[in-house]
């Protein structure tokens, strides 16, 4: 069964959508412990501000058991959008710490690096190509493209955790992984065929 | 460098039916919300966004009952706008898988809710839309309700308003120009997209894919229509279509 984290910030049904397109109706919205606990898998959605994120992640008391599933009993995990962010050790955009599960941290765009400025936050869709290929990126068609809405990217100390690179301005990371943790910046559940081949892959990890 | 810009199929829903508009009147039925959805999906649209033309009316607030339904078939970035007066509202239709939300006649009301939407969601969450036709003196002025009552501010005032209360993008829609495939109003743009910082979404008129071109040179971030994607013309039969992206990114 995926658990998609209930913790009250971000775009549940969708995710739980997609993952029907793709024949997968094991997927339980929750955030109660003992459904985290008996995942085989979790989703780790989010939406909006770093802090408010990690705050609704503590208020909801599942951090203990995140650590432990992800780390000790190596469940894979999939964070969309914040949720990505959140798996990170910390973010400009505010104060506390990430969940430091991949080490890398969360930056905010800059269009002054930009070759042609480009508004933030970024809302569209943006070329993307696989850097790392692992379960994750099976199957996926040469020309990808996802949806992004974010004003803050993720940037990895070693280049070994980077699982997507995406372009607006400039060449950002918009995947990393280690191991069974993944995070994506874009979103799968709202990219057509593109997406849906990641959410299915997830599936059949 | 590939940049995307964003085409957006705008589809607005009176009492749950699909219908298109000619300057805000003469409403022609064009079907079922879902059905378009599901069509707008195989053609793998960028982005749809739906404005519920009669959600202002009542007291009710938006259908979340039916936006739920057509967000299960949505695979695709989905906006959505009409009588959102709360961040509950705006709670909810996040919840059920909007990404984000569009303030029109609230903002005039309670523009705080503009920022306490951002603040919460995050300032990609939330947009503004201004819709605006010009007086017999030439002079822009900003409507609500559907086009029926003006609030005596240029369209220019109200966007500074709205990038100042925390949107995250501006819906600049020309009445005048609604449903009559004359272009989009580029003058308009122009000067809003010199003034604000937020990217600027471009609706009314829009015939072709020349039109979308020269949105995006004055410095549009995305380019909408409503009847250009579901209607056939000549005859304006009803043909929910799509364009070859690609052809519109520089």
């Amino acid at each position: 069964m995926i658990v998609i984290l209930d913790y009250g910030v971000g775009n549940l049904l969708s995710i739980k959508n997609m993952f029907k397109k793709t024949g997968n109706n094991n997927v339980l919205i929750s955030n109660n412990i003992e459904d985290v606990k008996s995942a085989n898998k979790i989703i780790l959605p989010g939406v909006g501000h770093f802090d408010y994120g990690m705050l609704k992640l503590k208020e909801s008391g599942l951090i203990d058991t995140l650590q432990k599933k992800c780390l000790v009993d190596n469940t894979p995990i999939l964070g969309i959008c914040l949720g990505a962010q959140l798996l990170t050790n910390g973010s400009e955009e505010g104060n506390s710490n990430g969940l430091g599960f991949i080490n890398a941290e969360t930056i905010k765009f800059k269009p002054e690096l930009m070759n042609e400025i480009l508004p933030v936050p970024n809302m569209g869709w943006c070329p993307t190509k696989t850097v790392s290929h692992t379960l994750m990126t099976n199957n996926l068609l040469d020309i990808q493209k996802y949806y992004f809405v974010h004003s803050y990217h993720m940037a990895c100390f070693d280049s070994a955790n980077i699982l997507f690179e995406s372009e607006y301005g400039y060449k950002f990371t918009s995947g990393i992984f280690t191991n069974n943790i993944f995070g994506v910046q874009f979103h799968p559940e709202k990219s057509h065929k593109y997406g849906m081949k990641i959410i299915e892959n997830f599936s059949n990890l | 460098m590939i940049r995307r810009i964003r085409a957006i199929p705008v589809l607005l829903i009176n009492d749950q039916d699909l219908v298109k508009s000619v300057k805000f009147k003469n409403y022609k039925y064009i079907g079922d919300p879902i059905n378009a959805v599901k069509i707008f999906n195989e053609k793998e649209v960028d982005e749809i966004c739906i404005l519920d033309i009669s959600a202002y009316k009542s007291n009710k607030g938006p259908n979340f009952e039916q936006i739920g339904e057509i967000v299960s078939e949505a695979f695709m970035p989905l906006s959505y706008g009409g009588g959102i007066r709360s961040v509950e509202d705006a709670k909810k239709l996040f919840y059920i898988g909007i990404e984000k939300i569009i303030i029109n006649k609230e903002f005039h009301h309670q523009p705080a809710l503009v920022t306490e939407i951002s603040n919460i969601f995050g300032i990609q969450s939330v947009a503004v839309s201004i819709d605006y036709k010009k007086n017999i003196f030439g002079k822009s002025n900003v409507y609500i309700e559907n086009g029926k009552k003006s609030i005596g501010k240029t369209p220019l005032e109200i966007a500074i308003l709205a990038e100042k209360y925390g949107a995250g993008e501006i819906i600049l829609n020309n009445i005048d120009r609604d449903g009559t495939y004359t272009g989009y109003d580029l003058m308009t743009l122009k000067e809003i997209v010199s003034n604000v910082k937020i990217p600027i979404v471009i609706l009314g008129g829009a015939s072709n894919i020349d039109d979308f071109k020269n949105a995006i040179k004055v410095g549009a971030s995305a380019v909408a229509a409503g009847s250009m994607f579901v209607f056939q013309r000549p005859n304006q039969a009803v043909l929910i279509s799509y364009i070859n992206i690609e052809n519109i990114n520089q």
